[in-house]
């Protein structure tokens, strides 16, 4: 071997390694310096994710600050089933914690394997959530989240609705004002590992936006005492459903709201949908005799009659064309008042068809019939009135008794709070108003009073539900017993009871509005089924709602003692 | 160089004079082994960091290192003509083993790679990454260079015997370190560069050959997944796609010590053994990476001095084909983990987590130390 040939071999191996390590530093460069944005952006995208940070839903308040909806934080236990079950032997330990058979619970991981995200249960108890975070099984990991609960149960189901599991309204108020309730959830941005377990907070981008909490005109004392009252008188009758509504009359103030049947919003696995619907303002009655004071309202504001204006209502039974308008009996020749006492279908037929349709139409549209509350409640009905141009002469003769068309309990009780407030028509809020809307003169004030006048009748031992009376105040309301009405026919056996009444009717404050569907139990009359729920609830009313009692007639015996009993302190402001 | 014993008398420096004998009694290069601590202490670290910062892992590296240089040390020791007249008997004893494993051999890691011999396991390859070269240098050793065709022949059969063996295992990565440090035996002892252009030109069509009957789906599918990573991301493109976003996202300065997010995060895989190379470059950065290359290069640089100084055939062709398959080990791992060479599955030398490839390459330095520190002093 030559030097020579020694030297030039020499400078081709150092040469090779030159090359070779010019090359790797060459692609480190590469790599590390051109192509650096790149890969630290690919590197970001596989271990920086942004998540959400759950916030936390608004509080529903009743008007007197007393909680109806809130949230509280818990856990939900989630896991990564493909890491999961590695942990063969943990499974029966985890499946026992939660509940399950360790069979289920691996058959479920083992269908879902594929994915790296499975709720295994939601919404745990602390006490659970507190052992499963003592387990430290990997793949398995809990969760903050928020759940609703409604400290009244039952009593305000409907009005407040509930969330779904992700926190969403779905019914009632918390569908109505989700957005208002609900909170904008934050971001942070969050080191992650290769399966997905955050490891490392690294930045907050958004604060998560608390929801706002919502202060409705419930009463929670009065929302109980109608649930209490309503459910007694459903289950006593063995009614198929009913609602109860009361109302401030000088605000428009929903106070209370109930229906049957109701569920319990803690926990509503087992319920059918039926349950959830809120019937005073989803469902439509046809509203019988409780429309009668707004016809004769209507036959009042023409001018053509006043309270003492004799109708002949002689035999008890008058005919429209073929088609018979009864009586329960022939009440002879009465006045207008006594129409109202009665409850004569005869009578204010006679005053419908003596008014003019359009106009005794407009009466009863400027009341709110045929058109939504405001109420702002999810399915409400704005309830059914035809228009006059297509009413026949019965219809003409039947809507002043209440049939042909159809509102809801709510537009009812709207209806009542005009005749209340000397002919103002409001919307009904279901928010406290601090300074209500003046509202609209629909009917005079005149007329509204006298009409109250009459309705004091009702609710005496000569009226037709004199046990709506409340010891003490004077209660001016009317019945209605409804034949209902089933693919075009009227029942003769299925029926539903009603009962809307102002009190106390010297000052008219409260509106209460009550219905019950379907008594097949005992009485099925307004009178006798739902006026002793109207009175329980209206002298619960105002005695929690310290309203002054206006009926010290000695003469009425109870009265004032009652009064007495209920306010006494009041009764020397009077 | 160490005849200018006389120069150091000249500085008048006694104490430096008996600090020199005193390592060269111990037979070490100091050079050699500076760079080796250096390195074997930047491995420690960095495995540190890649396992997550798992003590226990440290520790049993440590005892590696640790039986590593003590390896090197003994080798060390024995003078290179011991080494040489061990040769022919090592590598028949190396070469039985293989054909042992391929018979009897213990499946491990779904290859045939290891021999249980009751008390522990043993990879008679690891023995034939020193007894390749030895052999072939020893074929060499007392015949007259440049060889004739018949030698070449003869120590290439001595060479792709073993690879052959390997590769059946099989264990595409030692395959290719036997092969070449044979091959490199065969430079340095003068093969004519006719002979090495002929033999590139008889591979070519060899290789083809072995691509369609010699290799396993897998061996293709990392070749394959090597010229195109990004069509299997998540398959057996997965490796080199997140070995090459940690080593980019480290950018020139590093992410640091311990700060590395996609190895920490367990995107990258084998980041303590294969892969450990882009943990490095991901928390030093471009500069640590030159660096390190650096301190390769400076091994490197070293063992072909040593070899270049060496006084016998059989040292220098031993020597020369230890270093320049050092080379080879690091190169195809950094270049593999980088993405310009297939995934072969090649460890990092003296870097990776793991015992048994470091021992053989420490045992490697001993030679050389034993080479360079064992010269006649004096020009005979």
């Amino acid at each position: 071997m030559t030097g020579k040939v020694r030297s030039w071999r020499h400078y081709v191996v150092l040469g090779s390694f030159a090359v070779a390590i010019l090359l790797l530093a060459w692609r480190a460069i590469d790599l590390q310096v051109i192509n650096n944005e790149r890969y630290q952006s690919k590197g970001d995208a596989a271990h920086l994710r942004v998540v959400s940070i759950p916030a936390h839903r608004g509080s529903i308040y009743d008007r007197n600050g007393e909680p109806l909806a809130i949230s509280t934080p818990v856990e939900s236990v989630w896991a990564n089933p493909s890491e999961l079950l590695e942990a063969q032997g943990e499974l029966a330990k985890l499946a026992s914690i939660l509940g399950t058979e360790a069979n289920a619970l691996e058959a479920r991981l083992v269908k879902r394997s594929e994915r790296s995200f499975v709720y295994l249960k939601r919404r745990v108890t602390p006490s659970l959530a507190e052992q499963i975070g003592a387990l430290t099984i990997p793949g398995l990991h809990l969760q903050r989240e928020f759940r609703r609960y409604y400290p009244g149960g039952e009593v305000s189901a409907h009005v407040l609705g509930f969330t779904d599991v992700d926190d969403a309204g779905q019914e009632g108020v918390e569908l109505a004002y989700d957005k208002w309730l609900r909170g904008t959830p934050g971001a942070k941005r969050v080191l992650q590992d290769r399966r997905g377990r955050s490891i490392a907070n690294v930045e907050r981008i958004d604060e998560p936006q608390e929801g706002r909490d919502l202060t409705l005109s419930i009463d929670r004392r009065l929302q109980y005492l109608a649930y209490r009252e309503l459910k007694a008188v459903v289950i006593a009758h063995k009614a198929r459903s009913g609602s109860i509504i009361v109302l401030n009359s000088r605000t428009g103030e929903i106070l209370a709201m109930v229906n049957q049947p109701a569920f319990n919003p803690n926990s509503r696995a087992s319920m059918k949908g039926e349950v959830y619907r809120n019937r005073a303002v989803t469902d439509l009655i046809e509203p019988g005799s409780t429309i009668k004071p707004f016809a004769v309202a209507a036959a009042l504001e023409s001018g053509r009659f006043h309270p003492n204006s004799i109708i002949d209502t002689t035999p008890g039974v008058f005919y429209v064309g073929r088609n018979p308008v009864r009586d329960i009996r022939n009440y002879g020749r009465i006045n207008v008042s006594a129409i109202i006492q009665k409850s004569s279908n005869v009578g204010v037929s006679k005053l419908a068809l003596a008014l003019d349709k359009a106009y005794l139409w407009e009466k009863l549209v400027n009341v709110g019939f045929g058109s939504a509350t405001g109420s702002g409640l999810p399915g409400e009905h704005g309830g059914l009135i035809n228009d006059f141009h297509r009413w026949s002469r019965i219809d003409h003769a039947t809507v002043a008794f209440g049939y042909g068309m159809a509102a809801t309990t709510l537009q009812l009780a709207r209806a009542y709070a005009v005749l209340a407030d000397d002919g103002r028509l409001r919307p009904v809020s279901l928010q406290t108003q601090l300074a209500p809307s003046a509202g609209q003169p629909v009917l005079g004030a005149n007329t509204t009073r006298r009409l109250l006048r009459m309705m004091e009748k009702v609710a005496s031992s000569s009226g037709t539900a004199p046990l709506a009376k409340v010891p003490g105040y004077r209660i001016a309301g009317k019945t209605g017993t409804v034949k209902k009405n089933s693919g075009g026919r009227y029942s003769d056996n299925r029926y539903v009871a009603l009962f809307a009444g102002i009190a106390p009717a010297s000052r008219p404050n409260l509106v209460a509005v009550v219905v019950i569907d379907e008594p097949t139990q005992g009485e099925y009359y307004g009178g006798a089924v739902a006026a002793p729920v109207f009175a329980s609830v209206m002298a619960g009313a105002l005695r929690l709602l310290d309203i002054p009692p206006d009926d010290l007639n000695l003469t009425g015996g109870s009265g004032l003692r009652a009064a007495r009993g209920v306010a006494s302190g009041q009764v020397g402001s009077l | 160089m160490l005849d200018s014993s006389y120069r150091v008398q000249r500085l008048g420096e006694r104490r430096r004079i008996r600090w020199f004998f005193l390592v060269r009694g111990l037979h070490l290069d100091m050079p050699l082994f500076t760079a080796l601590v250096v390195l074997s202490a930047v491995g420690l670290g960095i495995l540190y960091s890649a396992s997550g910062q798992d003590v226990n892992i440290l520790i049993r590296q440590s005892i590696r290192v640790l039986i590593a240089f003590t390896a090197m040390f003994f080798l060390a020791q024995i003078p290179p003509h011991h080494i040489k007249r061990w040769a022919p008997w090592i590598f028949t004893f190396g070469l039985s083993l293989l054909v042992a494993v391929l018979t009897i051999g213990e499946i491990g890691k779904g290859a045939q790679r290891w021999l249980d011999l009751g008390l522990f396991r043993f990879q008679p390859s690891e023995l034939m990454k020193i007894a390749v070269p030895m052999m072939v240098a020893w074929y060499f050793a007392e015949r007259a260079l440049p060889p004739s065709n018949a030698q070449l022949l003869v120590a290439g059969l001595l060479t792709i015997a073993p690879t052959l063996l390997i590769a059946k295992q099989p264990d595409l990565g030692t395959a290719v370190l036997i092969c070449s440090s044979g091959l490199f035996v065969l430079l340095l002892a003068g093969m004519r560069w006719r002979t090495v252009t002929s033999v590139i030109l008889l591979v070519i069509p060899l290789g083809w050959l072995f691509w369609e009957f010699g290799m396993h789906d897998y061996q293709r599918g990392r070749v394959l997944t090597f010229l195109n990573p990004e069509n299997d991301p998540l398959g057996a493109g997965y490796h080199i796609i997140q070995s090459k976003i940690a080593i980019g996202s480290g950018g020139i300065y590093g992410k640091g010590w311990l700060n590395g997010t996609q190895s920490h995060l367990e995107f990258l895989p084998e980041r303590s053994t294969d892969f450990i190379f882009a943990v490095f470059s991901e928390e030093f950065g471009l500069i640590g990476t030159i660096l390190l290359l650096l301190l390769y290069l400076f091994i490197v640089v070293r063992g072909l001095y040593i070899a270049n100084e060496a006084q016998n055939t059989f040292s220098r062709l031993l020597a020369g084909s230890l270093i320049l398959t050092f080379f080879v080990y690091f190169f195809v791992n950094i270049g593999m983990v980088v993405g310009i060479l297939p995934v072969v599955g090649l460890p990092l030398p003296l870097i990776s987590y793991g015992g048994t490839s470091m021992v053989t390459i420490m045992i490697g330095f001993g030679i050389l130390m034993s080479i360079q520190t064992h010269r006649k002093l004096l020009p005979a």
